[in-house]
């Protein structure tokens, strides 16, 4: 695995954070000049206060629901490659229509959603990756729908190159990133990124929740490339899902 | 060259002329056969761009906005809700001191659905930190892109071109059409005092409020200040076209008593009306604000001297105050001002409107 990191120590995110470890496993591997574009979100205020960054590469802050389109002009302007770096509110609610354009338009860029299921950097309200049944203080009862099964609908865009992956698994991340890379066209990568702050779970526990969340085949990692999809690990332990789910203070408990 | 273009035609041709490398389109009424032009240079190789159609103005003004981030000049062009739906990047842009030019043809704007003409969607944008220039017929229309571009790359703020919709952008008239080697000698190539680089660095991470203070001061100093820049600029453009331009420009104002004052298409309505209030004694000028953002405080104070009082057209309204072009005639002038809303979703504004309101000074009629 590729240790060197473009993420500095310092960095303001919560202890933890697993929005913060996906960026450290798949930093390492992008092409120094890449520019990452970060919409709001989490990353927003991770990345750090003027003059200060976390982060060793060109960065851009852009307007919530506007992280495709900058990237899209980005790469029209010149020859270099460009991240979208942006949570799940900016993919999967206000951005969703940007993104699914830019996808539609097979723009040359890698698009990652780092994936923490709710507004967390306004407090954890939910969005439309939050699971079913999770309290959020805008589902104080439960959320009473499914996720959005962000990974069908990429694929219905019939983009080169799709791909889920998990920061417990990260050399399948940093090969994923480094594909999506090499690939021409619209590349999509979703990033299962517990937060310990918002799933009110104990911050040592990310890593674990994250595995737990593949070994009990709740988030799959598969690739697809050019509408041909295979799993790329196949979960070697059982894990009851309600095991998962047991971790985290904002789902139901058991009765 | 003489052709006979309409305002959206002329200002593709100065749009293409300006070479941008970048330009997303998305269709509004009026303003789409601009894109249309536009996109029949590049598939016919008359201009070497990346022609990108989009999904929607969000899309359309964040593509700009990051080829200009990316150091490359960029265009586009909008009208009505596509530009309010652009509202909060228009902030962003002026905000990141990105000098992207925008074409607009100004309509009305819904409930209830209108398509005609008024400026309420340009002057709703008012407080974004954009330059705003009005164009009154299709010459100002091509001629004012360039100039745009030539300030807008030089302070580094962004400008929209505004039109009539209709009245300019879809009325064919003549219109001498600059040559290619004219806007090369008058602008120069893009190179921007900032832009993304191959180096770490980030663009518009969150500052302490003390310093976000001075970025706002300086964003508001510096558009004050290219209020020079722009007179400088239409000194360049007649050197190379011979056409004279403005901040703003006073007509008949010698012997004036009474002036009217407006923006875009309607200065050469209340010119017509002006003549034939002359002819029956009335001592009446016309002022035309050409740039509307940085707004021409001091020439306007001088063009009223010995004016006793200003008429106000407007297109656009404040409501629950008044006309917008009025408040800012107000608060500049010493003088008594009076506001008529002339026209909104294309009423037709006629010259017979214009001097009932000489006579009557009502805001509505």
């Amino acid at each position: 695995m590729d240790l060197r990191t473009r993420l500095e120590p310092g960095h303001p995110a919560c202890a933890g954070c697993g929005a913060a470890i996906a960026m450290k496993i798949a930093s390492a591997v992008v092409p120094s000049n890449t520019r990452v574009v970060i919409p709001a979100s989490c990353w927003s205020i991770i990345l750090g206060k003027y003059p200060f960054s976390s982060l060793k590469l060109p960065v851009i802050h852009t307007p919530f629901a506007l992280a495709s389109a900058f990237a899209t002009g980005m790469r029209a302007a010149k020859s270099v490659p460009v991240m979208v770096w942006a949570g799940d509110g900016a993919t999967y609610d206000i951005g969703f229509g940007l993104l699914s354009a830019a996808a539609e338009r097979n723009e040359d860029i890698v698009y990652v959603c780092y994936d923490n299921e709710a507004y967390m950097n306004t407090g954890g309200q939910k969005s439309s990756a939050t699971p079913k049944a999770a309290k959020t203080p805008t589902t104080p009862q439960g959320k009473e729908t499914e996720k959005k099964d962000i990974i069908a609908i990429m694929k219905a865009h019939k983009i080169p190159y799709i791909a889920t992956a998990s920061i417990a698994f990260p050399e399948d991340l940093q090969r994923k990133i480094k594909k999506a890379f090499s690939i021409k066209g619209f590349s999509f990568i979703l990033i299962h990124s517990p937060c310990p702050t918002g799933w009110k779970m104990e911050p040592s526990l990310t890593v674990k929740a994250s595995r737990m969340a593949v070994e009990s085949g709740i988030f799959k990692l598969v690739e697809i490339k050019h509408g041909q999809e295979r799993e790329t690990y196949k979960p070697t332990c059982y894990v009851n899902p309600r095991e998962y789910y047991k971790l985290q203070g904002r789902m139901p408990r058991d009765e | 060259m003489r052709r006979i273009v309409t305002g959206t035609e002329a200002t593709a041709i100065a749009a293409k002329l300006c070479k941008p490398k970048v330009i997303s389109a998305y269709p509004i009424t009026p303003q789409t056969y601009i894109i249309e032009k536009l996109a029949e240079y590049v598939s016919n190789g008359e201009l070497n761009a990346r022609y990108i159609s989009t999904d929607s103005e969000l899309s359309s003004i964040g593509i700009v906005a990051g080829a200009v981030a990316e150091g490359v000049r960029a265009f586009t062009a909008t009208a009505s809700h596509g530009l309010v739906f652009m509202h909060e990047a228009l902030h962003w842009i002026a905000g990141g001191r990105l000098p992207v030019v925008m074409a607009v043809a100004t309509r009305g704007l819904g409930a209830p659905w209108i398509l005609m003409c008024d400026m309420q969607d340009a002057l709703s944008q008012r407080d974004t930190g954009w330059m705003m220039l009005f164009a009154s017929n299709a010459q100002e229309a091509h001629d004012f892109i360039p100039i745009a571009y030539k300030v807008a790359e030089e302070v580094h703020i962004p400008c929209m071109v505004c039109m009539d919709g209709f009245l300019i952008s879809h009325t064919a008239e003549p219109v001498d059409l600059i040559s290619q080697e004219a806007v090369d000698s008058f602008l120069p190539e893009f190179s921007p005092k900032l832009s993304l680089s191959d180096e770490p660095s980030t663009l518009w991470p969150i500052p302490e409020p003390d310093t976000y203070y001075l970025i706002k001061k300086d964003l508001f100093e510096d558009h004050k200040n290219a209020l020079y820049i722009w007179k400088k600029a239409f000194r360049e453009w007649q050197s190379v076209t011979k056409r004279k331009y403005d901040v703003c420009c006073g007509h008949m104002l010698e012997d004036a008593k009474t002036a009217f004052v407006s923006l875009g298409a309607t200065v050469e309505t209340a010119l017509e009306a002006a003549r034939r209030l002359r002819k029956k004694g009335e001592k009446v000028g016309v002022i035309g604000i050409k740039l509307f953002r940085p707004f021409p405080e001091s020439d306007l104070k001088e063009l009223s001297k010995g004016i006793e009082e200003l008429l106000v057209i407007d297109k656009a309204v404040s409501m629950g105050k008044s006309g917008i072009l009025f408040q800012e005639v107000k608060s500049t002038v010493d003088i008594p001002v009076r506001g008529f809303i002339g026209s909104m979703g294309g009423k037709d504004l006629t010259v017979e409107r214009i001097e009932r309101f000489f006579y009557e000074g009502k805001m509505w009629i």
